[in-house]
């Protein structure tokens, strides 16, 4: 069932967008994985989701936020029973389990992740926000799993925030070099080189994407 | 319809020496193959399920082809759209352009509604929209926006739908064939890319507009005209027309196609992309095979239609 509606969606999206991959700094594989990328819309994890091979994508979890998938029952049924997302509570003050916790046991289980290190969906014109630490403490916690830095292209003109109908576009994803942490880096410096690395996958011609 | 199994019996036999003419060179070649001879062979390739696509369509008859191309204008509205402006307020206006002009302008042409499907997009849409745009409130780059919508409507949708609107004109002498003046538009047109592709290799020297296009050459578009329009000229058994005619029709279209590909060079210039999409191997999107045929189709239409019916 869950992989039968992972199909459904790859294709679908691949319909209304014609997805292509562009591995530029890496190739399938199976190591295990955390795909990080730009956030703007909700189509963006089944976009990135579908560029994947299917058994990778059958052992890909993206992680959302819990207060907004769980806050009712048809969000919750999409997000826990459809798209098996992994849900972390993103506010410090209330939450009842550490996010860190949750994606761990995820990856402790032989998941990928595809995860949105902004933290939310990115409204601004700015092209990526500032990367809030969970990109880093995955990183450390866990250093045998590659971070690979995904450009997603348009995704955020085809569904943006608040629309249910999407606008079929042309979209791509491109996956650029595995970082990881390197000895003596701190959080901030490696936060500022993973959001380098994923901006540096950004294309940079003047047509699409205003 | 024996004249169309001759047709496609043809177009088979040229894929067949094209194929095999690649495969020898590719053969004979240093390895690894020069990047002219990869991008020949994709093309090739391409060409193979574009005339399985064509061929599946025309067995369906005039519905298969409609079908077929309103396929084509979604493709190409999607290209056309991804190298535009839009903003978020745009995407109501969007979603109907895909969602309800592509359809109803072909379920006009279906029904040979000629007094609206050729008004539809011209004069409602053109109205429509920037009445849409600005009830939404958003002014910013508001004539940009709207003209590049209006643009994207018009060749990818109203033009392309020309090329099944072939089909519904009702030509003396000529009833139940239809499909085949289809067949011959897009046989000259697209013969004529190809071959203004090949007298642009061979003796290519002059170019035409070296800021639109570096590839279009005087040798190749003199070369290509003209041998397009024999071409043309010797599948007039395809039409009602004569084959001095059928000459002169098929120069007209290729022309204009040639046109359509140096418009469809500027606008990618301007927006700094080599192709539109990348949905064709070794051709890039749609828009990159359609361009002349855009251009051809409705002038070719309203030729046919004001001289032979």
């Amino acid at each position: 069932m869950q992989s039968l509606a992972g199909a459904c969606l790859a294709g679908l999206a691949r319909a209304i967008t014609g997805v292509i991959p562009i591995w530029l700094g890496t190739k399938p594989s199976r190591n295990q994985r955390i795909y990080f990328a730009n956030h703007a819309s909700h189509g963006d994890f089944i976009l990135l989701a579908s560029c994947l091979e299917p058994e990778e994508r059958a052992r890909t979890r993206a992680v959302a936020g819990a207060d907004y998938w769980r806050s009712n029952r048809i969000r919750r049924v999409m997000a826990e029973d459809l798209l098996r997302t992994v849900l972390v509570e993103r506010n410090g003050v209330e939450r009842t389990q550490d996010p860190l916790d949750i994606m761990l046991k995820a990856l402790d289980d032989g998941q990928s992740l595809i995860f949105f290190p902004e933290g939310t969906r990115n409204m601004s014109e700015e092209p990526l926000l500032r990367f809030r630490s969970g990109l880093y403490n995955l990183a450390v916690a866990r250093p045998g799993v590659e971070l690979v830095p995904c450009w997603i292209e348009n995704m955020s003109r085809v569904l943006p925030k608040g629309m249910f109908l999407p606008v079929p576009l042309l979209c791509r994803v491109i996956f650029g070099a595995p970082i990881a942490v390197e000895p003596g880096e701190d959080r901030t410096l490696f936060l500022h080189r993973a959001r380098q690395a994923l901006l540096d996958l950004k294309p940079t011609n003047n047509g699409a994407g205003r | 319809m024996a004249d169309i199994y001759r047709l496609f019996i043809g177009l088979i036999a040229v894929l067949c020496a094209a194929s095999l003419v690649a495969g020898i060179l590719t053969w004979r070649s240093s390895k690894p193959a020069s990047s002219t001879l990869v991008n020949l062979n994709a093309r090739i390739r391409a060409w193979w399920v574009m005339v399985a696509a064509i061929s599946l369509a025309f067995v369906f008859g005039r519905s298969g082809v409609i079908i077929l191309f309103m396929l084509v204008s979604f493709a190409a509205l999607r290209e056309y759209v991804t190298l535009t402006h839009t903003r978020r307020s745009d995407h109501w206006v969007l979603i109907g352009m895909f969602l309800i002009v592509i359809p109803l302008q072909y379920y006009l042409v279906w029904t040979n509604w000629y007094g609206l499907y050729s008004i539809f997009i011209p004069v409602y849409c053109f109205l429509a929209m920037p009445a849409l745009a600005a009830l939404w409130g958003d002014t910013s780059r508001f004539l940009e926006r709207i003209s590049e919508q209006q643009w994207g409507l018009m060749l990818s949708v109203y033009c392309i739908s020309h090329v099944p609107a072939l089909v519904t004109l009702e030509i003396p002498g000529n009833e139940g064939r239809g499909l085949l003046l289809i067949a011959f538009l897009i046989a000259t047109v697209q013969g004529s890319d190809v071959l203004q592709y090949i007298f642009g290799k061979l003796f290519g020297r002059n170019r035409i507009s070296p800021n639109v296009s570096p590839s279009k050459t005087w040798e190749g578009l003199i070369g290509g005209i003209a041998t397009a329009s024999l071409l043309g000229s010797s599948l007039f058994w395809l039409t009602p027309f004569s084959p001095l005619e059928a000459g002169v029709l098929a120069g007209i279209a290729c022309i204009m196609g040639f046109l359509g590909g140096l418009v469809a060079s500027a606008i990618k210039r301007d927006r700094g992309v080599k192709d539109w999409g990348h949905m064709i191997e070794g051709h890039g999107g749609m828009l990159d095979r359609t361009d002349s045929l855009i251009f051809a189709a409705p002038v070719f239409f309203h030729i046919v239609r004001y001289a032979w019916t």
